[in-house]
């Protein structure tokens, strides 16, 4: 009774979870970057939201904020992969640290920045589930509908080939670079997003928020493809299954609470789920890899003897 | 067409793995030149090709392609003069995109990308005309993954994708060489189909002497970072296997030792 109380929280907190895994979908699995910078721009994203609602903007325009924000970090990224040759892991590391001043800044050296109980009209709020999943459900419909034409576009099937071949991109006359700092954008952008409509949801942007989040969007990543890969392996079909790992992975995080779990142990939850996802694969084949012949029809004496007459 | 100046190159300079895989590299190629190019393991054959192709800059020399100088262009923009296949079948195609998607990425090579379609209704019909010809049944499946066909489908596919827009310069990199003899022959033959029906300016590397004098309207073989030998037209066409040692032998001051070359006919 009290976990059917919880899911729609869960549902709505899984959604917004699993739009921000959809970025890091663009930059894990598109770009084949794994991307440390969303752990800073998530809460990148919380921050501009919560800072610019608390001194009166739209909501709205605060969400689009963030977006860009999110592009701006993303971008930083990129650059110093591209133009200054660090590998793409250390770059987002670096970015991540970065952007901790960059959010205590744009906090104004607070550590939380609440508008809980204001006069603020929001987009989605904790104190009615129902209407923020209406809401973040038509968001990120809306989302997946134009990632999936602009990866349909000249430009998008060249971020494709980015991340699946650079030789082969270079060969055929496209900019590696500038599509990985494009990809980078969109991917933190579309996080910080999710991270702006994370602050509306909680009330609250906390400078410690988003830690780990790179995780949560791994194993929301790896929960969706698991089921949708089985469905039908094309984009939109993953996009909606991650969407829907997040979900899931929400609906997990607050059954283990109600089992009673100190939250202080959800990292550790979080952090296992994705090893398990990532070792099963190698697991199954490097240790239960069963032989298998294939199935030959067994030659009788018979036929052997009627060669041999037909030789002789 | 191709005019490469005095081209020199030395990886790993200043240590004791220094190789120095171009010595003063000169090369003209005319319009519609066919050239095998043959010689043996580091001789400075894919070298030469990457230079081309800008996958690094040289050290010194200078690469002309059209009266235009390339030498300091970046490889993706130098990308709109050359078509390239590589040794290795998985290099030049996208093996998680399907084949219509690969053919329209390099249907659009050297032109700016835009946000619109990626992929124009009347191209698939295009493409599954092209496809057709290769006689490897891939018309039918212009929706399947690349991943999933063969290192010979593979490389055809990447024939297709390297001449679908003209080429001013064709660059293959021992295409054949990871395929099975079948295969080889048959990727072989389409190779020469494309080229002789565009007359496309192409240098093939070879591993097999006998495809280097059966192919082509002029062979070079590479020694230490130069071209040694030389032959074209007539000269070319007469051309044996034991002739082509001979000259090497002469050119060169040695043997011609390498395994592969000697023991494919």
């Amino acid at each position: 009774m009290f976990f059917l109380n919880a899911l729609p929280g869960a549902i709505a907190e899984g959604l917004i979870w699993g739009l921000m895994a959809i970025g890091v979908y663009i930059s894990y699995k598109i770009l084949d970057i794994a991307d440390l910078t969303v752990d800073g721009s998530i809460c990148t994203g919380m921050c501009v939201c919560a800072v610019l609602i608390k001194s009166g903007v739209p909501a709205w325009i605060s969400v689009l904020a963030a977006f860009l924000a999110g592009a701006a970090a993303g971008v930083v990224t990129g650059l110093l992969h591209t133009a200054l040759g660090i590998p793409s892991i250390l770059a987002g590391i670096l970015s991540q640290l970065m952007l901790y001043s960059v959010n205590l800044a744009i906090l104004g050296g607070k550590s939380l920045v609440s508008f809980v109980g204001g006069q603020h009209s929001l987009m989605l709020s904790m104190s009615d589930n129902i209407s923020s999943i209406i809401v973040a459900g038509i968001i990120i419909a809306a989302i997946i509908i134009v990632l999936w034409l602009f990866f349909y576009t000249e430009v998008g099937l060249t971020l494709k080939s980015t991340g699946d071949n650079p030789d082969m991109s270079r060969t055929q006359g496209i900019d590696v670079k500038f599509n990985k700092v494009l990809g980078l954008a969109i991917s933190n952008g579309i996080v910080a997003f999710a991270g702006a409509l994370l602050a509306q949801y909680k009330g609250s942007a906390n400078i410690n928020d988003g830690r780990g989040a790179i995780v949560i969007g791994l194993a929301a990543i790896f929960i969706g493809l698991s089921v949708s890969m089985k469905i039908k392996p094309n984009f939109v079909v993953s996009l909606i299954g991650v969407i829907g790992g997040g979900i899931v992975y929400y609906i997990i995080y607050n059954f283990v609470i109600l089992l009673g779990l100190k939250t202080d142990y959800l990292k550790m939850l979080s952090a296992i789920i994705v090893a398990i996802f990532l070792a099963v694969p190698y697991i199954k084949g490097e240790y239960f890899k069963k032989q298998k012949p294939i199935k030959i029809k067994p030659v009788s004496s018979a036929e052997i003897n009627a060669g041999g007459d037909a030789n002789a | 067409m191709l005019k490469i100046t005095d081209l020199q190159k030395t990886f790993n300079p200043g240590t004791v793995n220094a190789k120095t895989a171009l010595c003063g590299l000169d090369l003209t190629l005319e319009d519609g030149d066919f050239v095998t190019v043959i010689g043996g393991n580091g001789a400075g054959k894919s070298t030469m090709l990457n230079a081309i192709a800008g996958v690094w800059k040289p050290d010194y020399g200078t690469i002309e392609i059209d009266g235009i100088d390339v030498t300091n262009m970046p490889e993706h923009k130098r990308a709109k003069f050359l078509g390239r296949v590589f040794q290795d079948p998985m290099k030049g195609t996208s093996p998680d995109m399907e084949i219509d998607e690969n053919l329209s990425i390099a249907a659009r090579r050297g032109t700016k990308r835009k946000l619109v379609w990626g992929i124009k209704k009347n191209e698939r019909d295009q493409y599954r005309e092209l496809l057709a010809t290769l006689e490897l049944g891939l018309e039918n499946r212009l929706s399947a993954k690349v991943g999933l066909l063969s290192g010979g489908q593979r490389q055809a596919v990447t024939l297709l994708m390297a001449t679908l827009r003209r080429p001013k310069l064709l660059l293959l990199d021992e295409h054949t060489a990871a395929l099975d003899p079948k295969t080889a022959a048959k990727v072989l033959e389409i190779t020469d189909k494309l080229v002789t029906e565009n007359k496309l300016t192409t240098l093939m590397i070879t591993h097999n002497m006998h495809d280097a004098i059966a192919y082509g309207n002029r062979l070079i073989m590479m020694h230490e970072g130069r071209i040694v030998v030389d032959v074209s037209g007539e000269e070319k066409k007469k051309l044996t296997i034991a002739q082509l040692l001979g000259l090497f032998e002469k050119a060169s001051g040695s043997e011609f030792a390498n395994d592969k070359v000697m023991l494919s006919k």
